[in-house]
């Protein structure tokens, strides 16, 4: 079982981006759950969404709370919810900042405890979709950092989801991350994701 | 087709894939994507002769619902919570009248206080309703018993609902093998009314029935439901039949083989559930589940002998009598009542508290031990609890409970009253 909470803010597509996760698990062959933290909805109020893959069916209804993946889409969050909570020794931490883990005052999370790693996703957004949506794009982020998601499944369910245009521009944007979280991090899991992504694809 | 997708459109699917004439809603708060699914469906020509109707309450739903299906059609429809409550005399009626309506309950909490997350207050509150009431352990089988569903309504001219938890089930996506038109179509037979409003033979429904004959009447409900209890696993094995998988019927066991301890809920917690036993029967406890598919008829011959020769068993109920405490508990007892075993209640998952893998060891490592409380509510927090007891105690204008007890949590501002 592969766990992944996604922390977020209303209006920033947290909900999306965890059933296009399930999406892309899913294509692969793979069990996947996805489902909101449930709330009254409202734009900017804290979003926490969860999405469970596994080769066996996935039962549990518990909320993740002991998380493999931690993505956060609004580093302000940091200050205001425990987004670290649970998370499992060596787990993946994939933050929404165009500023530095230590600048981020994470520098203790540095310590081999986790994996974490920050992507200007909102920026990235901006350029290529237009909007700062930065949710597909952390997902592509997350595919070359856990090696875990195939990038032609997610980009697949990206289209899926928003045909045409705004799809196109959506597979460019998640494609930047994954680019550079490779750069970022050229001895990562990440060229395992290449090489299968590579399989899948052909 | 196997496709991953969010629970309520599943069952949006699975209800078209049924081709129902009359599909009625009230499309506001509590309602779910289910309807949402299915005006789209029908928006866009894909099932011809059916009406979708946009109505102004609940209440009004359910009327729409009893009016078309005594014309003869296959009526629809989908509430939860308040709007359950909000329809309640209708859904009476419906089943005294003995129409055959499918409803899907979202299951979610019942105000006051106002919330509008998860357990099973709504659909417990009309347990004595008349109607035969499934609940879905996934998604998949919520699918499926809508299929089942108007299967066995048309066939004892009763109306059932399906019971999936809200949020839970409706808002989680997962794969589902969507039941297809061509499929069902070998598994349902067309409507085929006991009674209905045809002009060219007139009839009239509904008629007042005073003390000569009202019991008669009354009686004829429960042989119906009584019937139900042949007919709910009949049909669970016709669907085997076209569909290849098991779905719906009574009951169903889960490592029942040499069970000391049983754990029985509904719904989608049986999940959940069924990852603890695994992880208890690693450690050689002798335990399993047994999840009630059939509420209504509750079938006490089916849970005696699923529960054989267990020393104990534990209810997990997302609902509770408040005065008495557990009603699931209270007719599995019914059934065990020849020959009486331990058992305990545990009320759990109101109003959306996550049941947690935890919180479930905990309880039934103190269940095992025969040291758990008859009654407990699932991680109740007694600090809470005892503070406005207190308050109570310290003078008469102690003022609303739910925002004291807020105030204490810090979600509500201090002295803004």
């Amino acid at each position: 079982m592969f766990e992944v909470r996604i922390h977020g803010r209303g209006g920033q597509g947290v909900v999306t981006a965890a059933e296009l996760l399930s999406h892309a698990f899913f294509a692969d062959g793979r069990h996947a759950q996805a489902f909101p933290s449930f709330g009254s909805e409202r734009t900017g109020a804290p979003v926490v969404a969860f999405c469970r893959m596994s080769d066996t069916p996935i039962r549990v209804r518990e909320p993740v709370v002991t998380p493999d993946a931690l993505v956060v889409q609004d580093s302000t969050l940091l200050h205001q919810v425990d987004v670290f909570g649970g998370l499992k020794p060596g787990g993946f931490v994939l933050i929404n900042s165009t500023r530095t883990v230590g600048q981020l005052g994470l520098e203790e999370m540095e310590d081999g405890r986790c994996q974490i790693l920050t992507i200007p996703a909102t920026v990235i957004a901006r350029e290529h979709i237009g909007r700062p949506m930065p949710n597909l794009v952390l997902l592509g982020g997350l595919a070359a950092f856990t090696g875990l998601i195939h990038l032609p499944a997610l980009l697949e369910a990206v289209r899926q989801h928003f045909p045409g245009s705004l799809g196109d521009k959506n597979v460019a944007a998640a494609t930047a991350a994954y680019d550079l979280v490779l750069s970022l991090r050229p001895t990562t899991a990440g060229e395992h994701t290449k090489e299968s992504a590579g399989a899948h694809s052909a | 087709m196997l496709t991953q997708l969010e629970g309520s459109m599943a069952v949006a699917r699975a209800v078209a894939a049924c081709r129902p004439h009359v599909i009625c809603a009230y499309p506001i708060s509590p309602q779910t994507h289910i309807v949402e699914g299915l005006s789209a469906i029908v928006k866009s020509g894909e099932l011809p002769g059916c009406e979708y109707v946009n109505v102004e309450s609940e209440f009004a739903a359910m009327s729409v619902a009893i009016g078309a299906s005594a014309a003869g059609a296959r009526s629809y429809t989908a509430t939860a919570s308040q709007g359950l409550l909000f329809m309640v005399e209708a859904v009476y009626n419906a089943s005294g009248l003995g129409l055959p309506i499918v409803m899907t309950v979202a299951n979610r909490a019942i105000g006051a206080p106002i919330n509008i997350w998860n357990d099973h207050t709504d659909a417990m509150s009309q347990r004595d309703s008349g109607w035969i009431q499934l609940y879905a352990e996934t998604n998949q089988e919520a699918a499926d018993l809508h299929v089942q569903a108007f299967k066995i309504a048309e066939e004892l001219s009763l109306p059932v609902m399906v019971c999936m938890d809200g949020f839970i089930l409706t808002h989680a996506v997962e794969q589902v093998d969507v039941p297809e038109v061509d499929q069902v179509a070998r598994f349902l037979p067309p409507f085929e009314p006991r009674q209905v409003l045809d002009p060219d033979q007139p009839v009239s429904i509904g008629a007042m029935v005073g003390p000569e004959a009202f019991t008669e009447v009354r009686y004829l409900a429960h042989e119906r439901q009584m019937q139900a209890l042949d007919v709910i696993p009949r049909v669970a094995e016709e669907f085997r039949a076209v569909f290849g998988r098991d779905s719906g019927g009574l009951v169903r066991g889960y490592r029942l083989e040499d069970a000391e301890t049983v754990v029985i809920a509904l719904g989608s917690v049986l999940g959940t559930i069924k990852d603890v036993i695994d992880e208890r029967r690693e450690r050689g406890e002798k335990i399993g589940a047994l999840g009630i598919t059939s509420f209504r008829p509750f079938p006490l011959d089916a849970v005696r002998e699923a529960l054989g020769a267990a020393k104990r068993f534990v209810c997990l109920e997302k609902a509770f009598s408040v005065g008495i405490g557990g009603i699931v508990a209270s007719h599995v007892r019914m059934a065990m009542s020849a020959s009486p075993i331990a058992n305990y209640t545990i009320v759990a998952g109101l109003g959306g508290r996550p049941i947690l893998k935890s919180s479930l060891h905990a309880a039934f490592d103190q269940a095992v031990a025969d040291e758990l409380p008859a009654l407990t509510f699932l991680d109740l927090d007694h600090g809470l609890v005892d503070r406005e007891l207190a308050r109570t105690r310290a003078g008469r204008r102690s003022g609303p409970a739910a925002e004291n007890i807020l105030r204490d949590l810090g979600a509500v501002r201090a002295g803004s009253r």
